[in-house]
């Protein structure tokens, strides 16, 4: 629904806006032009954006997934405090975050709602620290190769599609620390309170 | 750096091929079944990009997005953030493929090297749809009381657009 109010409100302000300005005619000619650029956009990316996930798949066969678990099983038993020893749901979690480290964000969600689920029996339908933190965490994007938006770059023209990969990385880690610090210090507020 | 840049992408080419075959991982159908999986990725952005292009180029011929940068661009240059992003900010925790949509005509606009275009891409690569996912959880674990998770994911977007853009002036300014 929101979608379609958004798309609502482009067309009319366009229109509204466009008539005392003078730009009707170019409006008029890049809604048609627009849709052309859709597709046209779509078959730019289309290689690379296959050549990923190809590779993607290929490092999920190979068990990336479990090792990337087990390598981040320790960090998460601090972040997790609460669930530490429960098998299943650290298990959940783990996978859930080397999935969207990869990318495979298809992969990571049925993971997260398997912890989500388990977290949340017995409360009540209420959140618990720990669902938040996962949410939080799952709500800022960690994906060490971002595959789309290269190959959006390389579709516009883009010699390096990769190049923005440290900046990437830098940002990413910068907005999930703030995400989880500011979690953690709502959580305290709230016992405070 | 410049080396590393442009080493990544056939190191990491080479490098899961290798691994894979150490893992007598069947590398080429592999390949072949994520290319299809991507296909099936674009399948369905394509009718969502064909939507959205035509309103965000009709909003830019019209000049309204010029205009709104300009507005909002006390409120954004403190921050570090370029203006001409607005778009993008407003819609990136709303609609995935609406961010997808919005973020390749800012691109194509403003040209993938331009200091814009890469700020774009990093918002892209950086933050996440975030009240979608938040009803995807919450939704499916039958949670009612939401607490504090929507202010601290915000706060994580805020955080990404800003250090997005202050991390491609630190590497490419």
């Amino acid at each position: 629904m929101v979608m379609s109010w958004f798309w609502t409100l482009c067309v009319f302000v366009s229109l509204m806006y466009s008539m005392p300005n003078g730009t009707l005619s170019a409006v008029s000619t890049a809604a048609t032009e627009g849709a052309g650029l859709g597709v046209e956009l779509c078959i730019s990316m289309a290689g690379t954006l296959c050549l990923w996930s190809g590779v993607m798949e290929a490092l999920r066969q190979s068990g990336a997934l479990d090792t990337l678990g087990r390598l981040l099983r320790p960090m998460l038993g601090k972040l997790y405090p609460q669930h530490q020893s429960d098998e299943q749901i650290m298990g959940a979690i783990s996978a859930n975050l080397s999935a969207n480290l990869l990318g495979l964000g298809n992969a990571a969600t049925p993971f997260g709602i398997q912890a989500a689920c388990a977290m949340a029996k017995h409360t009540g339908g209420v959140a618990s620290d720990a669902l938040c933190m996962l949410v939080v965490c799952n709500t800022a994007s960690i994906q060490l190769l971002p595959v789309t938006v290269a190959s959006l770059r390389s579709a516009a023209g883009c010699e390096s599609p990769m190049d923005i990969l440290p900046a990437v990385w830098l940002s990413s880690l910068l907005s999930v620390t703030v995400g989880i610090c500011a979690a953690k210090l709502f959580a305290a507020l709230e016992r405070a309170r | 750096m410049n080396l590393l840049t442009s080493a990544a992408v056939p190191l990491i080419l080479t490098l899961t091929a290798l691994i894979a075959l150490s893992h007598q991982i069947d590398l080429h159908s592999a390949l072949i079944k994520g290319a299809q999986d991507g296909l099936t990725i674009l399948l369905r952005i394509v009718p969502n990009l064909i939507c959205l292009m035509t309103a965000i180029s009709m909003l830019r011929a019209s000049g309204f997005l010029d205009w709104m940068a300009e507005i909002c661009a006390p409120m954004l240059k403190p921050l570090g953030i370029p203006p001409e992003t607005l778009p993008l900010l407003l819609i990136r925790p709303v609609s995935g493929s609406g961010a997808l949509g919005v973020g390749a005509e800012l691109i194509s606009t403003y040209g993938p090297d331009s200091l814009i275009g890469r700020t774009v891409a990093v918002m892209l690569g950086s933050t996440e749809t975030t009240f979608y996912t938040i009803s995807v959880y919450f939704g499916a674990a039958g949670i009612k009381k939401t607490r504090y998770a929507l202010p601290a994911a915000l706060c994580a977007d805020l955080t990404g657009f800003v250090a997005a853009s202050l991390a491609v002036r630190i590497f490419f300014g």
